[in-house]
């Protein structure tokens, strides 16, 4: 008994050494760089003669980058509002189409051909390289291009339409892109979620008479909403540091400006923009959009948990 | 009983008609903008700015000499970028893979005192974006004077949260602690344990994390961009972005020709290995 007690901490203490990169790396690029972050986003950059000065400012690069300041402009609630309407206007089309496709293509009584290859096709745009994806759809789309081009021919668009000169067509672009790129991957979750209900429950609703549409209201959708939940989560936090689309598809030359009108800049774009030329400005920035990502996770959290207390109130509950 | 008459199967059949359809529109949708690129980068840029054509033409090997002419007056060349996105990208792989089933394993098989706590940690920053501490990382590397070069694009992928999930969930469910106590009855030491018995037997799930890791690390521009200045040592995707600067404007040809050789070896890839990948994202997704 002594033996096999003193045994086992000996062998406890490899579990360190096997997890310590892990951990030295993380602490040392990831958790050591985000505190620093918080701490240039109160400081205040500036360069004279090649050389960099830096005092302290407070909060003062919060002030400017909110606009709350004379000569400043509210840079952050501007591309803060672009990002998220621009995300919006994928994520719920890409849940409806997810959802319809996920329960067509698992439903065992009205049996769909060639599932497998259908979920190895809608997944594909997923794994291809966004900037090579959002400079595709540039290609298709702008003035000439060959989608455009055609729309125009049927008489659908006039003659010197150009959906990247309008803000509309070039944040509903946008939205297209990401909504193309990840419809197939929230699919493909939504489908392992449905798999993982238990079939009797749909064959005692058979039993019961209950149709199509009843069985997807009171069965799939409510044991569908953990994963749904955990879809939106995941794609609002990607939504929200969202970069290579917008920074590639209608930018000028000169500069990441969103066109047109500065209506399709991110935040990602924001910090891209002042990481070399101010310092504390774009930390303050980070700082803002590590703030929202937060929130927008707790407050998704908390509702998933909600759901998962009352379950448990009831007395029910396998998740 | 009395629902399987023969109007009930002739509406299921017709059910099964408009869904199929439905599902294939969707496929369609998702095939077509690499149809129209095969197809654009064997036109040349006149035919290609007249509309939507589905015949190939021959100006493929055209807008290719093109491409290849014009890539010299660029900042870099389509084959260095490759090149220079293997480099960051196989050895990124590597690590992500191997110290994330090291870890996995160190939380799964030893009990410590802080293995709960750790767990939770890991748990807590899986979904915490890097692009947040970008700022405060790029400082840190121009203070150890590691800016531009390929250190800081390949070292953090060390601690990669999501990757040890996926790998301790698969243990959890395929790798029984008795082997290990086998292991040390014959003398294996815990770290040569690990190498030689446990990876091997991990293989499947290596062999879907390092696919996931491979695309993510090669699609990746937000980092390389604010790390690497040097033009020769630029990445695929920041290859792709000068493809759409205004020098190609007009060279529509080019352009999908460029974009062509950045997308379909891809797309090759992701079809030899679709089973795998697709069998990976549903796991990925079981958490909930």
């Amino acid at each position: 008994m002594g033996k096999k007690k003193r045994k086992r901490v000996n062998y406890g203490r490899y579990g360190y050494f096997f997890i310590a990169p892990f951990f030295i790396t993380y602490l040392l690029f990831q958790l050591w760089p985000l505190i620093n972050t918080f701490y240039y986003s109160t400081l205040s950059y500036y360069k004279r003669n090649g050389r960099e000065f830096v005092s302290f400012a407070g909060l003062q690069n919060f002030i400017n980058v909110l606009g709350l300041s004379a000569g400043e402009r509210a840079y952050v609630i501007s591309y803060l509002k672009n990002t998220l309407i621009m995300w919006g206007c994928n994520f719920i089309p890409q849940i409806l189409v997810s959802l319809l496709l996920a329960v067509w293509l698992t439903d065992q009584k009205v049996k769909v051909k060639g599932t497998g290859v259908m979920k190895v096709i809608v997944y594909l745009p997923s794994i291809i390289t966004a900037a090579s994806v959002s400079v595709l759809f540039k290609a298709l789309f702008s003035q000439y291009g060959p989608i455009t081009q055609t729309l125009k021919n049927w008489g659908l668009l006039s003659s010197n339409f150009d959906f990247l000169s309008t803000v509309a067509g070039s944040r509903g672009l946008i939205s297209l892109i990401l909504w193309w790129m990840w419809f197939g991957n929230t699919t493909l979750l939504l489908i392992s979620g449905v798999l993982g209900i238990d079939p009797g429950l749909f064959e005692a609703a058979d039993i019961d008479g209950a149709t199509g549409f009843k069985k997807f209201r009171y069965i799939t959708l409510p044991l569908l909403k953990p994963i749904m939940l955990y879809t939106l989560v995941t794609s609002a936090i990607g939504g929200l540091q969202m970069y290579d689309i917008p920074a590639l598809f209608n930018v000028p030359e000169t500069g990441l400006v969103g066109l047109p009108d500065d209506k399709t800049t991110t935040m990602a774009m924001y910090i891209m923009r002042l990481y070399n030329s101010d310092v504390g400005k774009a930390a303050a920035v980070s700082v803002i959009l590590f703030i929202v990502t937060l929130i927008v996770s707790l407050i998704l959290f908390a509702s998933m948990r909600d759901k998962d207390e009352k379950k448990i109130r009831k007395g029910g509950g396998h998740a | 009983m009395n629902k399987t008459s023969e109007g009930y199967t002739r509406k299921l059949k017709h059910q099964r008609i408009f869904r199929f359809t439905i599902c294939t529109v969707f496929c369609i949708i998702a095939l077509l903008p690499f149809l129209l690129l095969v197809m654009n980068a064997t036109r040349s840029s006149d035919a290609i700015k007249s509309g939507i054509s589905l015949i190939p033409s021959t100006n493929f090997l055209t807008n290719w000499k093109n491409l290849m002419i014009k890539q010299n007056g660029m900042q870099i060349t389509l084959q260095k970028a490759a090149l220079n996105s293997l480099k960051i990208t196989v050895p990124g792989t590597a690590l992500a893979v191997y110290f994330s089933s090291l870890t996995a394993y160190g939380i799964y098989v030893y009990d410590f005192k802080f293995k709960k706590l750790a767990w939770a940690f890991i748990m807590a920053i899986m979904m915490v974006p890097s692009q947040i501490s970008v700022i405060g990382f790029y400082r840190f590397m121009l203070d150890l004077g590691l800016v531009d070069t390929y250190v800081p694009l390949i070292i953090p992928t060390i601690a990669s949260p999501a990757v040890v999930f996926f790998m301790k969930q698969y243990m959890e469910a395929s790798l029984s602690k008795e082997m290990i106590e086998a292991a040390r009855i014959d003398g294996s030491g815990e770290f040569h344990t690990f190498n030689t018995i446990i990876l091997p037997i991990m293989k499947p799930a290596v062999a879907t994390q390092a696919i996931f890791q491979f695309i993510a690390q090669w699609n990746n521009l937000f980092t390389p961009t604010i790390m690497l200045t040097t033009d020769s040592k630029k990445t695929l995707p920041m290859f792709v972005q000068l493809l759409s600067s205004n020098q190609f404007r007009t060279d529509y040809g080019v352009v999908y020709v460029g974009l062509f050789v950045t997308i379909i070896p891809l797309v090759i890839v992701y079809l030899i290995l679709s089973k795998y990948i697709v069998a990976g994202v549903a796991l990925g997704g079981v958490k909930g």
